[in-house]
């Protein structure tokens, strides 16, 4: 501190640098409080997760081995036939994958339409009554704080298995999920359409068709587009619960030591998903430039 | 406007009405692709949507038995009560909660360096940053479940391998926003920093970290939320939590029981989501959201 003189003594300016090594004081306290807090978090949570870095240490070089094993044997001289041997259940694993994309399909147009059914009651703005757009609400909540998977699992009891169950899980996640998104874009819409429409005498439902429904429909389906993604990722674990999909075939490779067919069917999921989401995107921009028309 | 001129204006139109149509003709006889592009779509939405429910064995006669099923199941659900597992449960909890946090600070604690090396004005050079982001984008294709089922083959069933499956999930979604973060952050300090004579490694400590940080920890909350859901269902594999007791509950039809560990993840994900909301405005202000 003292090796370098201060340009100036005067006593506003001294006052001045304690203020703010008070308040760096003060800064750094807050960041320590935060951090020692960050790490008693982080150890009670590493004792109630059992967590034992000797073990993780000592098998560690399994996750390597793991990797390598699923790794098929691919050899320039025999590439054909290496690449037949390692995809041949391809002609099974793509039905399923296409299993897996239609459950994500109907489970997202049908989560769509509940989203959009509710969308409107869950909008402080569009609807009056209180208590009924505090029903809407929770009731989305509900429908998308439990895990699909969980639905999967009631419902493969009650429906039997198969992938009509697991589309049905996916569907009312869904509605939860899009119909929260849709309700705020409701939320800041441009309400005059809507007084034009009460103002001649619409009824409510005839005021969301006509005056709100314009003005977000494209935002709606670019959000629905979006979860269709996320659903496609969700869809190819339903199986492990027997909801359908890829899946179960997955889970078995897994569990049985399949190894190649793991990261066979691993690739095909990742390649379907990467599809997805390139066309998904591309639609979402085109949709985006229709908005601009006269 | 008096209802006279409104009158007097439609009269007006009405008799120029040639004219208008002449005049706006996209509005008045669009032309026949643009007419059709709507119901088009529409088909084959509906098409493909038909397509598939009879591809994925729909039924009347199966949707109209599942329900009265699904009734009945509601039914038994009431009222909710843990009988005597309630400690048992309230542990598995406690275990999904320490996998949420624990594999979420990990996984933020690996991908800051790779979202260093993500960022194109830390590292500049456009083919590296092409394939280093696609091979993060790996990481998040593979969901947590698979993960779970990998890291279970090296450190055995528990709620450790779900710490592990979490964190490597969660990687590359970090990496992506993390190096976002970084890119956009103003480059000003930096220089400042180099100016006074410091280092690359000052520059990112002294004129990057001061900048992204508050934005990192934002993330971070946000990801403990999401992932507290996802904890839940990581114990169907093995990986330890909840969601083992919810899967053999449903398996043994004990179906009071279900409903008491639903409510009891239904509260804890609300608990957790309202504490990171609190957590993050008071940390970062109105401004990192």
């Amino acid at each position: 501190m003292a090796a370098l003189p201060l340009p100036t003594t005067a006593p506003a300016t001294l006052h001045r640098f304690d203020a703010y090594r008070a308040e760096q004081a003060a800064k750094r306290l807050r960041t320590l409080v935060f951090a020692a807090a960050t790490l008693v978090a982080s150890l009670l949570a590493a004792w109630m997760g059992e967590v034992d870095l000797a073990k993780f240490v000592e098998n560690f070089h399994k996750f390597p081995n793991y990797i390598l094993s699923i790794t098929p044997q691919l050899r320039w001289a025999t590439l054909g036939e290496d690449f037949a041997e390692w995809y041949w259940g391809w002609k099974r694993w793509g039905r399923l994958l296409i299993d897996t994309v239609l459950i994500a399909y109907a489970g997202t147009l049908l989560g769509f339409v509940g989203g959009l059914m509710l969308c409107f009651t869950a909008s402080s703005n569009l609807t009056a009554r209180r208590w009924l757009v505090l029903f809407a609400r929770r009731l989305l909540e509900i429908q998308r704080s439990v895990p699909e998977l969980v639905y999967a699992l009631i419902f493969v009891v009650a429906f039997g298995l198969g992938p009509f169950p697991g589309m049905l899980a996916i569907a009312i996640h869904t509605t939860g999920a899009l119909g929260k998104l849709f309700a705020e874009v409701n939320e800041n819409i441009d309400l005059k359409p809507v007084d034009g429409m009460y103002a001649s005498g619409a009824s409510w439902s005839q005021a969301m068709r006509f005056a709100v429904l314009p003005q977000v429909l494209s935002n709606y389906v670019s959000y629905a587009l979006l979860r269709f993604e996320i659903n496609v990722r969700g869809a190819a674990v339903l199986g492990f619960v027997g909801a359908g999909g890829i899946g179960q075939e997955l889970l078995s490779a897994i569990r049985q030591f399949y190894l190649p067919d793991v990261s066979a069917i691993l690739l095909m999921i990742v390649a379907t998903v990467a599809v997805i989401d390139i066309a998904t995107e591309r639609l979402r921009h085109a949709l985006i430039g229709m908005d601009t028309r006269p | 406007m008096s209802v006279n001129s409104g009158g007097a204006l439609r009269h007006a139109a009405l008799a120029d009405a040639a004219g208008i149509a002449a005049r706006h003709a996209a509005v008045f006889r669009p032309p026949l692709a643009n007419r059709l592009l709507g119901p088009a779509v529409v088909a084959l939405v509906l098409g493909l949507f038909v397509y598939s429910m009879v591809a994925l064995g729909f039924t009347f006669e199966r949707v109209w038995n599942g329900l009265e099923r699904l009734g009945y199941i509601l039914g038994y659900m009431l009222p909710p009560d843990p009988g005597k597992h309630f400690w048992k449960y309230f542990h598995a909890l406690g275990e999904t909660v320490a996998i949420a946090l624990l594999g979420t600070l990990l996984g933020a604690l690996i991908a800051f360096p790779l979202a260093l090396l993500a960022a194109k004005n830390i590292i500049p050079n456009r083919l590296f940053h092409f394939g280093w982001r696609r091979g993060l984008d790996f990481f998040r294709a593979i969901d947590v479940l698979i993960w779970a089922l990998i890291w279970i083959n090296v450190v055995g069933l528990g709620p450790f391998a779900g710490i592990l499956a979490i964190a490597m999930s969660d990687i590359g979604g970090f990496a992506k926003l993390f190096s976002e973060a970084i890119e956009a952050a103003d480059r000003k300090p930096i220089e400042g920093v180099v100016a006074a004579g410091g280092g690359a490694p000052h520059g990112i400590r002294f004129g990057i970290l001061p900048q992204v940080f508050p934005i990192m920890i934002s993330q971070v909350l946000y990801y403990i939320e999401s992932n507290t859901r996802s904890a839940t269902i990581i114990g169907i594999v093995g990986a330890g939590g909840i969601g083992l007791h919810l899967s053999d509950t449903i398996r043994l039809n004990e179906w009071q029981n279900v409903s008491f560990l639903i409510v009891m993840i239904l509260v804890t994900v609300a608990v957790i989501d309202m504490v990171s909301t609190r957590l993050r405005f008071a940390i970062i202000g109105r401004r990192g959201t």
